[in-house]
């Protein structure tokens, strides 16, 4: 079965509502979803919750998630949260 | 998740998981933070305990039921107003500190999780000053406060929060244990996203934190001695007991615990404190104390007792004292189980012993110190700086505090200038990881970024060379008022001496010490010794091959400095720089040493090395400093103009093996290579016209020349396998050196050239330049080919013709030795070639196999450049 990948472009100012907002289509996707991080400069505890929380919707769906962009100050904090297994990274 | 503790729920799990998860998360989200960032909120942070700072110290005294109010609020003030100070301008975020001149940059790397475990003792104040400690180092903490302690140090830790995510850091930095189970803190020192424990607390606290397998700060009780010296100041000293013993009610764990006092000051010292408002037990008193205060089944203060006030302590043990009175001073007889009062009592009681001398005063500190407060904290109070010194030597204490008070003073930065802190380190002796005051760097992982560090070279020559025919007029320029010559019998005969006895003024009194022809015993060279002190020399004229020169180097050596010892001067070393015996410096006389060679190979008037024999272990042994470099070399071609034929071919094969291997040396520099190079054209050229034609003036001199300008290369760059091949093979079946070298020539040639199994480790040597070097060599010398293997070739090519031109046997075999012989031979060839040093250098590093394969291939005499070309083929 083909796959269709759905990008989605994160808001740097608003990364948990952009996340919160990949979440809700995350039905239209088929397949393989990527977040374009590159517009993310720094992440709080509220953006990993609402990462991990869109990974376990994603698993539920059966829909890889894919970050494209990610800095590596914020690659080293997906690392030290161990969020980083959830996703997979597209440079 | 940890090994799941069967007494804990799995609510109470779900409930330390989740604790984990939240501080793993806000470290993860602070290594997002600048140094400014975190300096932004830390200063906020210290208002907020500042402002706190009474109404924690009610909390705590409420709730502990331990200390002086006015105390605790002074500890919380220290806690964040005096470490504040200490950390406010540190660099604790990237690169904290730079040392460029050496390469290093030193990176700080946040710890992540740490559990704290805070004591019952300073409960507020350990928060405080932990929260400020790992706000500056980005980590997040889970604080696990004594039970007894939990109220008021969960509302230190909710200030200390509150201020520090209202400034900035992420939620959930800070956490703390909202209930205390047994468990808990055996679960989360067991967690693998918790990265340290930083556990400040009783000696079952750290004994948990230490054996939880995971990195530990612990930091325990401690037993205080004091040494009440007799020169001491004793007003100041009492007063500053007093002062630290009596600090929040003797709860800091560097507080003083047994005075030992000079018996000469003894009566003074008491009547002192009795002046201040101390009570001076009787002996039933002491005794009545000492039952009731420290349980015996332990040994340890009762935890009642701990942190109460000295009248109500005097009270419910059944005497009665002064209203005021602050202390209670115990006398004891001895320390140990048997004498309770010299454990750590943590409340305003203070044994004191009476010391008959400072011998024995020590000796109890010692056994006070023993008894409990291994690498804790002791305090002397002396005038006398030996004293002062030996109490140092002699207490395992981290903090060992002078003239000042033991528990403010281990604090640091109020009476002395060590690291403020709250946690005490107790060294090994404290079963501690650190004897430090725990301060920020214990909350970083700090990482080295070294940059690759050229290491620093250097080209050392002879201060004068003179050099051509009739140098050794040059002569004249030197005035001695006693010179002594060195030389060999055959050159006397030749006339040698008396040519140069012609060119040394008239006026300077001249001896001759002729000495055998061969490498110098111990024996020849003090015999020599004994001639320069008998004469008083000021110079010495070295005239002769390498074994006179090298003779009279060592006698220089011994004349100058009497006391070397030249055996340890003889130890091996790896690299000259980093040597660990040291040449001598001191000079009790000083004289010029002259060297004017009369051969054309070893260089040794411009070496810094001398090969001596040491007759008694029938081995060579070699010297090698460059204050051994003759000061003066007279490189004149007259005095090699009857060399024999054989003599001008080994030598002269000697000079060409020291320039190639020089060139190829890891130690070779630009300026060794000029020389190396000049030296190999010359030695091509002119070595076969001075061997067929030995009276041709232009080549012995040019001879000479490669010969001197050959050492100069290898004495800064340095020889390689072939020699280290050489001396093993020289030496087992009686070669002459230069004849050794060129066995193997060609051989190491084809090695050094092809691809080495194992590099030698070299920070100047930025790729492997070996078979560059020779092509570049083949290059100068015009052997033509158009790459690189093909003029390695030509190159071996070319020196294996310049062997057959000079008869030399081309192989071991040739010599007449059998190849069982020297199949026996092999293995001690091999092992001694392998403990030369002369290898050490060589571009490419010998294993014993290739060392093997080397001597098998000299003894076949295969053409090295076919060789050669098959490895590069294969």
């Amino acid at each position: 079965m083909a796959t269709i990948a759905v990008m989605f472009k994160i808001d740097g100012e608003r990364v948990v509502h952009a996340l919160q907002q990949a979440g809700e289509k995350l039905d239209t996707a088929n397949g393989q979803v990527v977040l374009d991080f590159s517009a993310v400069h720094r992440v709080d505890p509220a953006v990993l919750s609402a990462m991990e929380e869109l990974a376990g919707i994603a698993d539920g769906r059966g829909v890889k998630l894919a970050l494209r962009g990610v800095n590596i100050d914020v690659y080293k904090v997906l690392k030290l949260a161990k969020l980083a297994p959830r996703f997979s990274f597209l440079s | 998740m940890p090994e799941k503790l069967s007494s804990l729920s799995e609510e109470r799990i779900a409930y330390l998981e989740g604790l984990v998860r939240q501080a793993r998360t806000a470290a993860a989200v602070f290594t997002q933070c600048t140094q400014e960032d975190v300096d932004r909120i830390v200063k906020p942070m210290v208002l907020a305990g500042l402002e706190q700072a009474q109404y924690l110290a009610r909390l705590a005294i409420e709730e502990t039921r331990i200390g002086v109010l006015e105390d605790k609020a002074i500890k919380n003030m220290v806690a964040t107003e005096f470490v504040y100070n200490y950390v406010k301008d540190k660099r604790t975020v990237g690169a904290i500190r730079e040392f460029p001149e050496r390469g290093l940059v030193e990176v700080a790397e946040p710890i992540g999780v740490i559990l704290s475990l805070t004591p019952i003792t300073n409960p507020t104040a350990t928060v405080l000053f932990k929260c400020i400690m790992a706000i500056k180092t980005r980590n997040a903490v889970i604080f696990s406060p004594h039970p007894n302690a939990w109220r008021c140090c969960f509302e230190a830790v909710r200030i200390m929060y509150e201020r520090a995510v209202k400034h900035g850091a992420p939620e959930g930095v800070f956490t703390c244990l909202e209930s205390h189970d047994l468990q808990d803190n055996a679960y989360l020192m067991r967690h693998k996203d918790v990265g340290l424990i930083d556990a400040t607390g009783g000696p079952s606290a750290v004994k948990a934190a230490y054996s939880s397998g995971k990195p530990a700060l612990g930091v325990g009780p401690g037993n205080t001695p004091v040494y009440l010296e007799k020169t001491a100041d004793v007003n100041m000293a009492v007063v500053d007991i007093i002062t630290s013993k009596t600090f929040d009610n003797g709860t800091i764990c560097a507080s003083e615990q047994t005075v030992v006092i000079d018996d000469e000051i003894y009566d003074l010292v008491l009547k002192k404190f009795a002046d201040l408002g101390t009570h001076i037990c009787n002996e039933q008193e002491a005794a009545l104390l000492a039952r009731t205060l420290i349980d015996p089944a332990t040994g340890f203060v009762r935890p009642v007792a701990v942190g109460q006030k000295a009248t109500d302590i005097a009270r419910v043990v059944g005497f009665s004292v002064k209203p005021n009175t602050k202390l209670l001073v115990a006398p004891i007889q001895g320390v140990g189980r048997e004498h309770p009062l010299s454990a750590e009592k943590l409340c305003p009681v203070l044994s004191v012993y009476r010391a008959k001398s400072v011998d024995e005063a020590l000796k109890v500190c010692v056994d006070v110190n023993h008894a409990g407060g291994l690498g804790h904290t002791a305090v002397i109070f002396s005038s006398n700086n030996e004293i002062i010194r030996k109490f140092g030597e002699v207490i395992n204490a981290g903090r060992i505090i002078v003239n000042s008070p033991g528990s403010i003073g281990a604090l640091g930065g109020v009476y002395n200038d060590m690291v403020p802190t709250f946690s005490f380190g107790c060294g090994t002796g404290g079963g501690n990881s650190t004897t430090d005051n725990v301060n920020v760097y214990h909350y970083l992982n700090i990482k080295r970024v070294a940059r690759r560090t050229p290491a620093h070279m250097w080209f050392r020559v002879p201060n004068q060379i003179y050099f051509n025919m009739n140098a050794a007029e040059n002569l004249r320029e030197f005035a001695s008022n006693s010179t002594i010559i060195i030389t060999n019998p055959a050159l006397e005969q030749f006339g040698h001496v008396d040519i140069v006895r012609r060119y040394i003024p008239p006026e300077t009194p001249v001896h001759v010490s002729v000495i055998p022809d061969a490498e110098p015993e111990v024996k020849v060279v003090m015999q020599g010794v004994e001639a320069l002190n008998f004469y008083k020399a000021d110079q010495i004229i070295a005239l002769g091959g390498g074994s006179v020169i090298d003779a009279a180097k060592i006698m220089k050596l011994k004349y100058e400095s009497p006391q070397a010892d030249l055996e340890e001067l003889a130890a091996p070393f790896l690299d000259i720089r980093k040597r660990v015996v040291r040449y001598p410096t001191e000079k009790t006389k000083r004289a010029r040493l002259i060297a004017i060679s009369t051969t054309s190979g070893t260089g040794s008037e411009v070496t810094p090395f001398a090969v001596l024999f040491d007759k008694q272990n029938g081995r060579k042994v070699t010297l090698a400093d460059y204050s051994l470099t003759p000061d003066v070399a007279i490189v004149d071609p007259q005095f090699v103009m009857s060399m024999p034929k054989g003599l001008t071919a080994d030598t002269g094969i000697d000079c060409l093996t020291h320039a190639l291997e020089a060139a190829v040396s890891i130690y070779a520099s630009p300026y060794t290579d000029s020389n190396a190079m000049q030296a190999i054209r010359l030695a091509l050229k002119y070595l076969p016209i001075a061997y067929e034609h030995p009276r041709d003036e232009e080549a012995r001199s040019m001879m000479h020349n490669a010969a001197c300008i050959a050492a100069i290369a290898f004495s800064n760059a340095s020889v390689g396998v072939n020699h280290a091949l050489a001396h093993a093979f020289g030496a087992r079946f009686g070669v002459a050196h230069g004849r050794a070298n060129a066995l193997m020539l060609p051989h190491v040639i084809a090695y050094n050239a092809s691809v080495p199994t194992k590099f030698m480790p070299s920070p100047n040597q930025r790729a492997y330049s070996a078979h560059k070097k020779y092509a570049l060599i083949a290059d100068l010398l015009g052997l033509g080919g158009s790459t690189v293997e093909e003029k390695v070739k030509r190159l071996i090519t070319a020196i294996e013709q310049l062997l057959d031109q000079l008869a030399f046997p081309r192989s071991i075999a040739d010599l007449g030795i059998s190849r069982e012989e020297f199949e026996r031979a092999v293995p001690d060839l091999v092992k001694i070639a392998f403990d030369d040093p002369s290898w050490r250098s060589n571009p490419r590093m010998p294993l014993l196999k290739e060392l093997e394969e080397l001597f098998w291939s000299a003894y076949a005499g295969r053409p090295a450049a076919q060789r050669a070309a098959r490895e590069r083929t294969a």
